[in-house]
This record gives structure tokens, sequence and C-alpha cells, in this order.
């Protein structure tokens, strides 16, 4: 049966406090997951707390903040600090999101922050995104056309077409969409989830690509692309702003045409 | 999945493809649909129904069964509800039912209990229907 309550290694503890400098007005308290393989034992939830009044906005600047000052071995990914690179995907007050996106002052109360829900946890923040990274080299996410190029100039398509792709190649891959799907949880091996899915439909709806029939062909099964029972969990988290869940809704659509 | 991750040394790849593509799903997902899109006139019509026959007796319930509309109406209703109600349990059953023996043992259970309540409604509509 699907796993509902957490392994007894995996229950959370509640882990250390580092306490604001004296003086500090506005105090936050951040209350993160700690998971180091290499100590093992159970993870637990460190407590800081942090002065508004001396950190930057966004959730990422008081985290590189506590891993500046407070606590060098907070492990997390991050990269660009503006919504682009997609690495600093975590769940901060129990919604998936990127912490360089997310201003410190939307959260009420304490700041709870967890690694992305059910992926293995390699430390601290940072989750094993092998599968889906798999999953989504599965689907061939690249331009596929018999028809060979003209040697001066490139695959040509009109704007109508071009306006197809909006909505689905600004997507960065941060995985908040699949990772909150609980479909994806139950059955993350066989279902492709909802980054994967938007992935593939927007090779699927590029007017360039010749391969729709076969992507089609690969996506037709009741766990790749059935799984996906509308929970709407995928659009609802992305901080993109995209629409994961229209486009597995596209993808449907297409598999009535061919019929 | 973690454990599951640990203990196979096959690439994630090989792990990802698995059995490939079963080419198969569109029709159960189309039917749960058409056979839910039935349900919605037949479902109010029926409950309308036999509201409107609050306090009737025995004599009045056969009597309406057994017009040729609402027999034919009542054994539709019972054939799209068992038929919907074991597309959307098998969905479930693979959504949460991890074990493949247990998981085949449920589904089986399943479409055998659809199919034997169906007939028995079924056949319990004709036999009032047709005075048997």
């Amino acid at each position: 049966m699907a796993e509902f309550t957490l392994p007894a290694n995996s229950k959370v503890k509640i882990g250390d406090t580092y306490k604001a400098p004296e003086g500090a007005k506005r105090v936050k308290k951040f209350k993160i997951y700690r998971w180091d393989p290499e100590k093992g034992g159970n993870p637990r939830l460190d407590t800081y707390e942090i002065d508004l009044d001396d950190c930057a906005p966004m959730v990422l600047d008081a985290l590189i903040k506590i891993k500046n000052e407070v606590d060098t071995t907070l492990t997390f990914r991050r990269s660009c600090r503006e919504g682009i690179c997609g690495s600093c995907a975590m769940n901060i007050d129990g919604t998936n999101t990127l912490a360089c996106l997310k201003p410190i002052e939307e959260v009420e109360g304490d700041v709870a922050i967890y690694p992305l829900p059910h992926m293995p946890v390699i430390k601290d923040l940072v989750p094993d995104l092998t599968v889906p990274y798999t999953q989504l080299a599965s689907v061939q996410p690249w331009l596929q056309a018999d028809t060979p190029p003209s040697p001066t100039e490139e695959r040509r398509q009109s704007p109508e077409e071009r306006a197809k792709l909006d909505g689905l190649w600004e997507c960065v891959l941060c995985f908040c969409c699949q990772t909150s799907c609980p479909s994806y949880w139950w059955n993350g091996d066989r279902y492709l989830g909802p980054a994967v899915l938007l992935q593939a439909y927007r090779w699927i709806a590029d007017s360039r690509d010749e391969y729709t029939g076969e992507r089609l062909d690969a996506l037709e099964d009741p766990f790749r692309l059935y799984r996906c029972h509308t929970i709407m969990n995928c659009t609802k988290t992305c901080p993109k702003g995209l629409n994961p869940a229209k486009a597995i809704a596209e993808i449907k659509k297409l598999m009535v045409a061919r019929q | 999945m973690a454990s599951k991750t640990m203990r196979s040394m096959r690439t994630p790849l090989a792990r990802v493809r698995g059995l490939g593509s079963a080419k198969e799903g569109f029709h159960h997902w189309w039917m749960q649909r058409l056979t839910a899109i039935a349900l919605v006139p037949l479902a109010l019509w029926f409950v309308v129904s036999v509201a409107g026959m609050a306090g009737m007796d025995h004599a009045a319930a056969v009597t309406w069964i057994g017009s040729p509309a609402v027999t034919v109406l009542l054994v539709l209703l019972i054939a799209a509800t068992f038929w919907h109600a074991q597309l959307g349990v098998q969905v479930v059953i693979e959504d949460y039912v991890h074990g493949e023996g247990c998981k085949l043992v449920a589904l089986i259970a399943v479409k055998f209990a659809a199919v034997l309540l169906a007939v028995a409604g079924i056949v319990a509509v004709l036999r009032v229907s047709f005075g048997g």
C-alpha cells in the first residue's frame, strides 16, 4: 500500500536553536529541515532566529545569511537568485516554490523550510532528482525531424505556431510541480509527472517537430500519462505561474483527436 | 522508492523506461468520461422519479418499473453505474496498492463484483418488468 506516515527513521525531531543577536528588533524564526548522511540518525528541525532588519527580503537571502554568518553546515542548492535556474526549489511554508522568488514577508509566523517532498534526501535541503531528470531525458526533449534543414536558413515557424510554445518554454525544471503531485508521490516510478509531461508537450506542440505521433505513442500508457487525476497541485504551486495541468489536458485531447 | 533505488543496480534510464509504453489507456479514460456524461441525466431522472413516488405503494412501483421507457432507463442506469464504478475503483487500486499480487487480486475482485451486481440489478428490473 501507499505509505501515509513517515518511516520511523524519517520522523523529524526537534533540533538546535540559534538565537538572534542581542538588540535585534524584527526577529523571524526559520525552522529548517536538517539531515546529514555522514552523521545518519533521524532528520531534525533546527531553528534559526534572523533579524529581518539585517537581511535581504527573500527566503534565499535568509538561507545565504544563515550559511555565511550562523551555520556553515546548512546545505542547499542555489545559483542565479532570480528565478531562472530553478536550483533553489524547496518546500517553504507548506508550498513548493523557489526560495529566491519567495518574499519572507509573505510567510506569517515562523518560516518552515523542508526539501521538495517525497524525494530521497541527499543532505539538508538537497533532494535527489535523478529520477525526474531521467524521466525528462526519456521524453527526448529536443527537436526531431527527418526533413533536412536548409543549409541557408533556420527551420521556419509562423508567429502563430511560435505562440503555441508560450507558457511551455518558460519552465525552468525546478520540479516544484513534479514533487507537489500526490499521483507522482505514489507512482513516481511509472508516472512521468507534471514537469516532464509539460516538457513532453512543449515538443508535441512545436510545429517544427516531425515526431508528434511517436511522442504520443510513448506517452499513451495508464501510468505515464493517465495517472494525472487533475488534482491541480502542479498549477497551483508553479513559481513561474505556468500551467502543467493544462499541458497534460492538451496531450489527453490529442489522444482523443488521433483515434 | 528510495530503498528500491538503492537495491537495484540498473541504470536510472533502464528503470524509467521500464517495460515501455502500454500504448493503451486512452480507452479506459474515454469510457470513464462517457459513462460519467451518461450518468448525469440518468441519475437526475432516477432521483427525481423516486422522490416523486414517495408514499406510493408496492403496486405503483411495479407499474412504474414495468413501463417500457422506465425499464430501458433503469437498465441503462445500472449498467452505466457499475461500468463507471469499476473503472474508477480500478484507478484507486492502481494508485494505492503497490504489491503486485495484492493489486491483481483486488482488481479481479472489483471487476467480478461489478459484473455480479450489475447483472443482479438488471435481472431484477427485467423480472419485475416482465412479471417474472
